[in-house]
């Protein structure tokens, strides 16, 4: 593994399977009464927030827990763009404190890669999201929640509803993969092409024009305007958060106009192939993007991804601050004493 | 006065002269001229060049001398090779009047080191809404003639076609800062490939295209001349091209790094490349050279832009856009338009002395190198290489995006009405 974790277009194959299994052996301990590891006991771990997301903070939190780490949470919300604190200083402070791993939230897109490659911080530098760049554990843990549903199968066919622990050592060859809504400023958009390409999945974007970035076309990705066309033949249906600001913004007429074109509904659901998953970053729109009767059914893995983001954070952690071995074999050793 | 003695240059990279300079002027061009107690510069295999202008240089004071003063980028400018540089107008105060233009002008003949020609405001705080007092600045001291809301669009039509017409009154020139705002709210770089997958805010090409486009337009409906800053796109280009087959007064200005550097630099989310216009894409670099070379883009100017350390260490939406540019554009020029075969020592001295004085209507600068001129002199070694390194920069700031870079070529002497400014190199 390198040093850190920018974007999941530096991850090889090799170091994305890598992850995902060792996220796989580090979910095992969830269903533990114990569920803590001593794996990076007296190792600093500092949550970076200058953007509110209570939810990635605390998925980076219970990860590094759990791994045993020391928290730390510094919260410099407003960013340096405004009067705060620059995030220079923000970064020699933590230095002087001796964290050993950022994990950073940004609104400024490249934030992280500013950290990693600057020498304000001797420490590993993930990238919790960065403006409408990229986040890396995001794209991670969905190809967590893809791979134990979808991974090759007897005969190479996808089976519906596998549990933990399938697909270690599997990719996602040969999966099809559609991801609809906000392509443009999405991080999460631009992290799972990357990175379920490099899996082997085909990727197939959906928005309306307004909504994809210039220059899409030479993304490793095929590109549609027409969600129901795009739905039919794929193994997982992606609906990214839509804000319904981006209509003052003209990017779609009204909300009203944006969930019929581009909502998933329960009709919609319907003509997917029955093994095929719907996934949603959330917090999901109600209504806007996903109805609650989509949001609620047995197919939606929203619940899911959340668990699951612990695991992938834990093996982040874990792969970045030094493990050599496989994550649970120390564990193993550790128990045995 | 002391007498000095240029021997054996080339003169415009032609011809093998002495060049004879007495009493501030050109006192004789030859060959074997006496030295008769004269300075002598021996400048065999150096290129002797006019003065070089810019049209486009952000000086700082008054207001920011934390970045940059008229003293220090005046001493950048001479070690540049420059005997003139027209200082942009968004200073704090803004160069809006008779008063501030004056101030900037006198503070520039205390330097000694290169004149300085102040541009003025189009509008009152550069806010585009009420004309500056145009005619009080063009009658001052400072005589001004070209007139920007630099860092800002003049993007209302009808405040355009008015100074347009206005300036018409003083042989003035309107320099556009082409960008229409509502396109680039919130901009971080070239709208393009790059910009998708860094997820940063795109600035597209037509933002900058669609505003020269209507100003030719509405110069050549009011009989006046226009001058596009910074002219960054192969559309805008084609619009020049389109505007002065028309026989319409256009004229532009390309800067040194839209010649030579790309939109892919930004990958590096390094704010040393964050400038405006942005850096855009190689196919936009090769037709911009390509229309210097032809003469559609008149001239190189170097929108120098001095920041402070802070304003740049930092991530890229914070940074300031902006690069300094005068100690290193005749390198740039030599690097992308001479050793390319694009542009002969000639043509650099027309694009960057001959034209740009002609469109500031700069008397004594752009002049050509012949008895009773006034001498105002740049002489280059053009077979030097050496590595950038801005800790040697006579400006007040680093942000120079070529740190590191190997660059062609060196000015040597640089002669301000005779008197040298630099020698060996150095600032005298
Ligand atoms: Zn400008």
């Amino acid at each position: 593994m390198k040093r850190h974790l920018i974007s999941a277009a530096d991850l090889t194959h090799d170091d994305a399977t890598l992850i995902l299994d060792t996220a796989e052996e580090l979910a095992r301990i969830a269903g533990r009464s114990i569920k803590k590891l001593p794996t990076l006991r007296g190792r600093t771990v500092v949550n970076l927030f200058f953007e509110d997301s209570t939810r990635t903070r605390i998925s980076f939190e219970a990860a590094a827990k759990r791994l045993s780490a020391d928290v730390i949470n510094f919260s410099a919300k407003g960013s340096s763009v405004s009067k705060g604190e620059s995030l220079k200083d923000t970064a020699l402070t933590l230095q002087a404190m001796g964290a050993d791993a950022v994990v950073i939230r940004h609104p400024s897109s490249g934030a992280p890669h500013r950290l990693a490659t600057s020498d304000w911080i001797g420490g590993s530098v993930v990238n919790a999201g960065d403006g409408t760049h990229e986040h890396p554990t995001q794209a991670l843990l969905d190809a967590f929640t893809m791979r134990r549903h979808l991974a090759g199968g007897p005969g190479g066919g996808p089976t519906f509803h596998r549990g933990p622990g399938d697909g270690t050592g599997r990719d996602l060859a040969g999966r099809r993969i559609t991801v609809v809504g906000d392509v443009l400023h999405s991080r999460v958009a631009r992290s799972n092409v990357a990175l379920l390409t490099t899996l082997g999945a085909r990727v197939t974007l959906v928005a309306p024009p307004t909504l994809l970035p210039i220059g899409v076309e030479h993304w490793p990705c095929e590109v549609s305007y027409d969600l129901d066309r795009a739905l039919a033949g794929c193994d997982a249906v992606m609906m990214l958060r839509v804000q319904s600001e981006r209509m003052n913004a003209a990017f779609f007429p009204t909300e009203r106009e944006y969930s019929r074109r581009y909502g998933l509904d329960g009709t919609r659901m319907a003509a997917l192939p029955e093994h095929a998953i719907v996934m949603h970053p959330g917090p999901m729109n109600r209504g806007m993007e996903i109805t609650a009767e989509v949001a609620d059914s047995g197919r939606c893995t929203a619940v899911e991804q959340v668990a699951n983001g612990v695991s992938v954070r834990m093996a982040v952690l874990y792969l970045l601050l030094g493990g050599n071995e496989p994550a649970v074999t120390t564990h193993r050793t550790e128990e045995s004493k | 006065m002391s007498t000095t003695l240029i021997r054996g240059a080339q003169v415009l990279g032609g011809e093998t002269r002495d060049v004879l300079i007495d009493g501030g002027l050109v006192a004789a061009v030859g060959t074997g001229l006496a030295a008769d107690g004269a300075e002598v510069y021996e400048a065999a295999g150096q290129i002797l060049l006019p003065g070089l202008v810019d049209l486009h240089t952000h000086l700082r004071e008054p207001g920011r001398e934390d970045s940059e003063t008229v003293l220090t980028g005046t001493r950048a400018a001479a070690l540049g090779g420059f005997t003139a540089v027209h200082a942009m107008a968004n200073t704090f105060p803004v160069a809006d009047t008779a008063g501030v233009v004056e101030q900037v002008w006198r503070l520039g003949r205390e330097s000694g080191y290169c004149d300085v020609q102040p541009v003025g405001a189009v509008t009152v705080g550069l806010a585009g809404k009420q004309l500056a007092e145009l005619g009080a600045m063009a009658d001052s001291a400072a005589g001004v003639r070209v007139f920007s809301d630099d860092g800002k669009c003049v993007d209302d039509a009808v405040i355009m076609r008015r100074a347009l017409e206005y300036v018409k009154a003083f042989d003035g020139v309107i320099a556009q800062h082409a960008q229409e705002p509502r396109l680039t709210e919130g901009a971080q770089m070239n709208e393009g490939v790059v910009s998708g997958e860094l997820g940063l805010r795109g600035w597209p090409a037509v933002a900058e295209e669609s505003v020269i486009a209507r100003d030719v337009l509405l110069a050549a409906h009011v009989g006046s001349r226009v001058h596009v800053c910074h002219l960054s796109t192969a559309g805008s280009v084609e619009i020049v091209r389109w505007a002065k087959s028309k026989g319409w007064d256009v004229t532009a200005e390309v800067t040194p790094h839209h010649l030579l550097l790309t939109d892919e630099l930004v990958r590096t989310y390094d704010p040393v490349y964050k400038v405006n216009p942005p850096l855009r894409t190689e196919a936009d670099v090769l037709a911009l050279r390509e229309a210097l070379a032809d003469g559609t883009i008149d001239c190189v100017a170097t929108d120098h832009a001095p920041h402070p350390h802070e304003d740049k260490d930092c991530e890229w939406a914070a940074a300031a856009m902006g690069m300094v540019g005068l100690e290193t554009a005749l390198s740039v020029v030599q690097h992308t338009m001479v050793d390319t075969g694009l542009l002969d020592w000639a043509g650099v001295a027309d694009r960057m002395s001959f034209r740009p004085a002609a469109i500031g209507r700069l008397a004594g600068h752009g002049r050509p190198i012949a008895a009773g001129e006034p001498a105002n002199l740049t002489l280059v070694d053009p077979a030097y290489r050496g590595v950038v390194n801005p800790a040697g920069f006579a400006s007040r700031s680093r942000n120079t995006p070529y740190e590191g870079r190997e660059l062609p070529g060196r000015v040597t002497a640089t002669f301000l009405r005779g008197t040298a400014t630099v020698r060996d190199g150095k600032l005298v």
